[in-house]
């Protein structure tokens, strides 16, 4: 049977607009389990990216808990938050976010320096990341002279370099055109497959649905529908 | 970790790092020369005035103030002894001062009458040309009075002055020698002549108003005398060039202040700019503190490389300076620079450059951090959306 990685019990995120609130997440009950590759679909609004940023750390919710690894995320101070993202957790923006004034290697390298890896080890991890995604050819190029699909490698890289346990892909293919986008989410199954780590994605693109093996629909905040899909 | 990230993100910024490391060299470059300027004029001033007027200290006869000119008529005595000896062992030289009227162009003007021995060497002073060969009665001036006064080298001018028992009297002088000093002590509207001549003319043998030493053997009052030393004279130099120094801080300060304005305002803009960056290093596990670092080292490693690019172009030039010194004109003791030659010298000590280095880092690092502090409150969703958290 397959461990737990992430706990989700009765949470609730609102947000202040003007005089009321705007709940964003509604009495969410979830459990992700290690090495699955899931995908939370949804129309726009509905929640998805704020229920990702809640598992990343990156916020707290209003209501309920929520535990990653064993770990309650809203005791977390500051810098424990920081050191399970840092650890743990790898992140996958719609819009790459790469650090324009480094190359290549250095934005893939940044997250080991981050963990006080050395130097050799650093260079070993890399390469081994950027020859997962196919860009060792680019490995001295800033992200303004890669290609859409290029910078979306070189941020799964990125986010794999460190091996977490967890992937958190925010809308990973809406930037890319459809053939990038399969070789993309080709490419992120297939790292979960060979190295067992977790994808949740939020995505409202179609083409991923072919890919994931749970797939999750919020609508409004709630959830709709939580059904495994593709013989996951 | 945080050094190396800092010194690729400046690095990266390329132009506008430029810009900024290049102002901020300039005030480094602009404040050190200008102190060494002030440290120059200083050292400069202070050896002319010792060579011409003051050597190593003076002792006054207790009733003479110079500047109170009533004095004069009773600030005079005896060398005493101990002196005697000094003056006898080229140590020591006597002046005694007397005020006097002559009459250049047919106007009466007040002059100070001094006399000096003429075989002293302890001044710059050319008493050589005071030596009485015939009945003549040699004076020297300075190039200062021989303008004002229109007098020339054989011109013969008339003294009228009081001797000691108030009794005027006058004789004729001849302008033996003008002397070009840029000490205005030993020049504004003076007289040299023999001492021995004046002695006789106000019937004060053996007496004088002051009397220089190049030695610091004795540095104790003598008996109706005060012992005046060179830190004593020097004072109004001093309190001038610190007057100077405080007016042209006010420069640099200004200066300064424009620097940091270009370090705060690419702080300013790149916490603006970069909150994108930012969110997503925070997502990467970066620490809040870690970033305020990151951001106040960025701005740091711009005074350090100001250092470097400053180097680069201000070391020849200071040097430069220090060599062919500065022209500032041939008027310069019009404007009260008393001391000065026409062109000034800067003198660059290790403590100058290391303070300046160091004040400009210390400043640099409190600009950077302050706009840096607003990190702090930042919030990883709102950066990775490029917004601020309120």
């Amino acid at each position: 049977m397959k461990e737990s990685l992430i706990e989700i019990k009765g949470v609730k995120k609102e947000y202040p607009m003007g005089k009321t609130n705007f709940v964003a997440l509604k009495n969410i009950e979830l459990n992700f389990l290690k090495g699955e590759f899931t995908g939370i679909v949804g129309p726009s609004g509905s929640g998805k990216t704020t229920l990702l940023n809640i598992i990343g750390s990156l916020d707290s919710q209003s209501a309920g808990d929520v535990q990653v690894m064993g770990k309650e995320v809203a005791k977390l101070s500051g810098k424990m938050s920081a050191k399970l993202r840092s650890e743990h957790i790898g992140f996958i923006f719609q819009t790459y976010n790469l650090l324009p004034v480094y190359t290549v290697f250095e934005n893939v390298e940044f997250p080991l320096l981050l963990l006080g890896m050395n130097k050799k080890q650093r260079k070993d991890l890399v390469i081994e990341a950027l020859k997962w995604v196919g860009l060792m050819d680019k490995i001295k190029s800033k992200p303004a002279q890669l290609s859409g699909g290029e910078c979306q490698r070189v941020a799964i890289a990125r986010a794999i370099v460190k091996k977490p346990d967890l992937v958190l892909a925010d809308e990973p293919t809406a930037n890319l055109d459809a053939e990038n986008s399969h070789n993309i989410l080709k490419m992120m199954k297939k790292i979960n497959e060979e190295t067992g780590t977790t994808f949740i994605f939020a995505t409202h693109d179609a083409k991923v649905i072919k890919y994931i093996t749970r797939k999750i629909t919020l609508l409004d905040g709630s959830i709709e529908k939580d059904e495994i899909i593709n013989g996951g | 970790m945080l050094f190396k990230l800092a010194y690729k993100n400046i690095i990266g910024a390329g132009f506008r790092t430029w810009l900024n490391v290049f102002i901020l060299s300039l005030a480094y470059f602009a404040i050190i020369s200008l102190q060494g300027f002030f440290v120059g004029w200083s050292e400069e001033a202070s050896r002319e005035i010792k060579a011409w007027d003051i050597a190593e200290g003076q002792f006054w006869q207790q009733s003479y103030d110079p500047l109170d000119p009533f004095t004069l008529d009773d600030a005079h005595g005896v060398i005493p002894a101990e002196l005697a000896k000094q003056v006898n062992e080229n140590k020591a030289v006597p002046i005694l001062l007397t005020p006097a009227t002559i009459y250049p162009d047919g106007r009466m003007k007040s002059v100070l009458l001094k006399g000096i021995k003429t075989e002293q060497q302890i001044l710059e002073l050319p008493t050589k040309y005071l030596q009485t060969i015939t009945n003549e009665i040699p004076a020297i001036i300075g190039s200062k009075t021989a303008k004002s006064m229109h007098m020339k080298v054989g011109d013969f001018v008339t003294i009228r002055w009081r001797d000691k028992n108030g009794v005027f009297d006058a004789i004729d002088v001849k302008i033996a020698h003008i002397f070009s000093t840029t000490v205005l002590t030993v020049d504004n509207n003076q007289i040299w002549i023999s001492l021995s001549k004046l002695q006789e003319m106000l019937e004060m043998p053996d007496e004088a108003t002051i009397i220089v030493c190049n030695t610091t053997e004795i540095i104790s009052d003598l008996n109706g005398w005060n012992y005046k030393s060179c830190s004593f004279l020097l004072k109004d130099l001093t309190v001038m060039i610190k007057t100077k120094t405080i007016g042209s801080s006010i420069f640099y300060i200004l200066l300064l202040f424009m620097a940091m304005i270009a370090i705060f305002d690419t702080q300013v803009l790149a916490i603006f700019r970069r909150r994108k960056e930012m969110g997503t290093m925070m997502a990467l596990g970066i620490r809040r503190i870690q970033l305020i670092a990151l951001f106040t080292l960025e701005g740091i490693f711009h005074a350090l490389l100001a250092i470097i690019i400053g180097a680069i172009y201000g070391i020849p030039l200071l040097n430069y300076f220090q060599k062919v010194g500065m022209a500032i004109g041939t008027s310069a003791a019009d404007f009260g620079l008393s001391g000065i030659t026409d062109s000034l010298y800067p003198v660059y000590g290790w403590k100058l450059v290391a303070g300046t280095i160091i004040l400009v880092l210390i400043v640099t690092t409190i600009v950077s951090y302050l706009p840096s502090r607003k990190i702090a409150k930042l919030e990883p969703t709102d950066a990775l959306r490029g917004k601020m958290t309120k």
